[in-house]
C-alpha cells in the first residue's frame, strides 16, 4: 500500500471514531442534551456556581 | 470545596491534558514545517535547480503524514468542551466561541483548499500559484493556532468582557482588547515561534541522521542550512517573546511568576534562581516548606525579569497569600472574602428577580459587581489551595528555558560547520542535532505545562476555578474514556512514528 493511500485510511478510520463513536455515544452536549432553553441552561449554571453558598 | 465532586475534576483534567498533549505532537510540526517547505520550494522557483523541488518533495511528504495523523485530534478538545466542561463553556459564553469558529473557518477554507493544490498540484499549476498554495497553507495553519491561542489567553487575562448576571455568561464588549491584548500577542508569538523551532530541531535532526549514514549528503546539507538558519531565527524571537511573556505574567498571574521561580518570600533587588534543586519536594499546600537542596542565583536577575528595573519589588507566593501592605498586595483572605460576597451576592440576585423583588435585586446586583472582581476565589477556605504545584511548575519552567537556549547554540554550531562543510566531521553535533528532536518536544510540552499547572486552580483567572467549570456527569464515564483516548492517541502516535521511519529510512534521491 503506497503512504498516500495508507494516510487516507488513518484519516477515514479516525474521522469515523471519532464522529460515529466517540461523539454520538460519549461526548452529548450536557446542557443542549437536559435542558430545553437557554434561559433553563442559564439558571442550571448559575446555581451549580452559586451551589457551595446555597448548601451552606 | 466539599460540595465539588474532585474525582470528577481530577479525571477531567487529566482526559484534557491527555488529549492536549497528543495533539501537540501534531501541530507544531505543521506550524513550523509548512514555512519550511514554502522556503525550500521559493529557492526552488527562484534557482530553478531541480534539487530544491525534491528537497521540498521529502519534507512535504512528511509534513503530510503529519498534517493526515494530527487533522481533527483537536476536535476532541472541543468535544470535552461540552461534555465535561459545560459550566465553563456557558461561562466564557461567545468569547471562547467566536475564535473558535474564526478557526474553524480559516482552517477549513485556507489550510484545506490550498493544501490539496499543495500536495496534489504539481505540473497541474503553475509553479508560482503551487509556491503561492504553499505559503497559504503556512499562513493558514497559523492564523488558525492565532484563533485558539487568544481564546486560551482571554482565560489567562479575561478582558474586553461583561459578566450577564441574567445568563450567567459573560459577553464580548471589545474583539479588539481581546485579540490584541498583551498576553494574546505575546503568547502567540512565543507559541508559533517555539513551534518554528522545534520544526527546524525535526529538520536538522533527520538531517543529521543521513549525514551520519552518509547518504544523500548535499541533499540533507541543503536541508540543514534551511533548517538552522529558520530555526536560529526563531529561536532568537522565541526567546524575546518568552522574556516578554514573563513579564504578562508578572503583571496579570502573579502567583504563577512566583511559581514559576519556586518564590516564596517577595523581596526587592530579588534573585532569580538559574538552576535550582528542592530539597525534598514541598508540599505545595504549605508556602513555608521552601528549601533549597542546591541552587545557583543570578543577583538582581528576577526583579528585571519582571520589571525591567533591577531593583523592583517582587512579591512572592507568602505574600499574595497573607498580603503586603506596603507593596499594596491585597491578601488571598480578603479576596476570599470578597468572592464568597460575590457568589452570595449573585445568589440573592438571582432569588430575588425571581420573586419580581427589584429593590432587593438591584442592591444585590451593586454587591455582586463591586465584588465580581474577586468572585472565584469565593470558592475556597483556605487559600493555600490557590497556590499551583509550585516544583512541577518550576522545574518544568526550568527545563523549558534551558533547553531554549541550548537550541539556540545548537542551531549557531549546525550553521557555521554546515556553511563550512565541515559539518560531516563533526559527529557529535549531528548526534546532539539527532537527539534534539525529543528534547524539543520535551521543551513544547513542558512550556505548556509552565502555562496551564502555573495557572491552577483557575481554568479562568479570578472567576472561575477548575473545580466549578465541570459539568455534574459521573466520572466512570470520564474515566472509560480517557481509557478510549490512551489507546486510539497510542495507536495513532505508534502509526505516524512507523510510517514517518518508514518513509525516512527508505528514502534515496532519485535525482542522482
Amino acid at each position: 500500500m503506497t503512504v498516500g493511500r495508507k494516510l487516507w485510511l488513518i484519516i477515514i478510520v479516525k474521522l469515523f471514531i471519532m464522529f460515529a463513536i466517540l461523539k454520538l455515544f460519549f461526548f452529548p452536549d450536557f446542557l443542549k442534551t437536559n435542558f430545553k432553553s437557554d434561559s433553563e441552561r442559564g439558571d442550571y449554571v448559575i446555581e451549580q456556581i452559586t451551589s457551595p453558598i446555597n448548601n451552606k | 470545596m466539599e460540595h465539588f465532586n474532585l474525582a470528577l475534576v481530577d479525571w477531567s483534567r487529566a482526559q484534557f491534558a491527555l488529549t492536549a498533549l497528543y495533539h501537540w505532537i501534531f501541530v507544531p510540526i505543521t506550524l513550523g514545517t509548512s514555512f519550511i517547505i514554502a522556503i525550500m520550494e521559493t529557492i526552488y522557483v527562484k534557482t530553478g535547480d531541480e534539487m530544491w523541488k525534491r528537497i521540498t518533495k521529502f519534507w512535504m511528504t512528511l509534513f503530510g503524514i503529519n498534517f493526515a495523523i494530527g487533522v481533527a485530534t483537536g476536535i476532541i478538545l472541543e468535544f470535552e468542551f461540552g461534555t465535561n466542561w459545560s459550566n465553563y463553556s456557558w461561562f466564557v459564553g461567545d468569547i471562547f466561541g467566536a475564535p473558535l469558529a474564526i478557526e474553524g473557518i480559516m482552517a477549513f477554507f485556507m489550510e484545506s483548499t490550498f493544501i490539496a493544490i499543495m500536495f496534489f498540484g504539481w505540473n497541474k499549476v503553475s509553479k508560482g500559484f503551487h509556491l503561492t498554495s504553499s505559503w497559504l497553507v503556512a499562513i493558514g495553519s497559523n492564523l488558525s493556532a492565532l484563533w485558539i491561542l487568544v481564546a486560551n489567553a482571554w482565560m489567562q487575562n479575561p478582558i474586553g468582557m461583561h459578566f450577564n448576571p441574567d445568563t450567567a455568561r459573560n459577553e464580548m464588549v471589545d474583539f479588539w482588547q481581546i485579540l490584541f491584548s498583551p498576553t494574546a500577542v505575546n503568547k502567540f508569538l512565543h507559541v508559533i515561534t517555539s513551534a518554528y523551532t522545534y520544526s527546524a530541531l525535526f529538520v536538522i535532526g533527520i538531517s543529521a541522521w543521513y549525514l551520519l549514514k552518509k547518504r544523500d549528503v548535499t541533499f540533507f546539507k541543503r536541508s540543514m542550512v534551511v533548517g538552522a538558519t529558520f530555526g536560529l531565527i526563531a529561536s532568537l524571537f522565541m526567546i524575546l517573546t518568552g522574556d516578554e511573556s514573563a513579564r504578562q505574567v508578572f503583571r496579570v498571574q502573579p502567583m504563577k511568576f512566583a511559581a514559576m521561580e519556586g518564590f516564596y518570600y517577595g523581596e526587592t533587588s530579588a534573585p532569580l534562581v538559574a538552576i535550582g534543586l528542592f530539597e525534598s519536594v514541598p508540599n505545595p499546600q504549605n508556602p513555608k516548606a521552601k528549601e533549597w537542596a542546591a541552587k545557583i542565583e543570578i543577583p538582581n536577575m528576577l526583579s528585571y525579569m519582571a520589571t525591567l528595573d533591577p531593583h523592583a519589588f517582587v512579591p512572592g507566593i507568602h505574600d499574595l497569600v497573607h498580603g503586603n501592605k506596603e507593596q499594596g498586595i491585597v491578601s488571598y483572605y480578603d479576596r476570599i472574602t470578597r468572592g464568597k460576597t460575590a457568589i452570595q451576592a449573585l445568589a440573592d440576585y438571582k432569588v430575588a428577580k425571581k420573586a419580581n423583588e427589584t429593590n432587593k435585586a438591584n442592591a444585590s446586583l451593586a454587591v455582586f459587581k463591586d465584588n465580581y472582581k474577586d468572585f472565584g476565589y469565593g470558592y475556597y477556605d483556605d487559600p493555600h489551595n490557590l497556590i499551583p504545584n509550585v516544583p512541577l511548575t518550576f522545574y518544568s519552567f526550568h527545563t523549558m528555558v534551558g533547553l531554549g537556549f541550548l537550541f539556540v547554540l545548537i542551531f549557531i554550531l549546525t550553521l557555521i560547520y554546515v556553511v563550512k562543510n565541515k559539518i560531516s566531521n563533526k559527529k557529535w553535533l549531528l548526534y546532539i542535532a539527532l537527539w534534539s528532536i525529543p528534547l524539543g518536544f520535551l521543551a513544547q510540552e513542558a512550556g505548556w505545562m509552565v502555562a496551564e499547572f502555573g495557572r491552577q486552580p483557575w481554568v479562568v483567572q479570578d472567576y472561575m476555578p477548575t473545580l466549578t467549570a465541570v459539568s455534574n456527569i459521573d466520572h466512570t464515564s470520564v474515566m472509560i474514556t480517557v481509557l478510549l483516548f490512551t489507546i486510539t492517541f497510542t495507536v495513532l502516535l505508534i502509526a505516524e512514528i512507523k510510517i514517518m521511519l518508514k518513509q525516512i529510512t527508505g528514502f534515496k534521491d532519485g535525482g542522482h
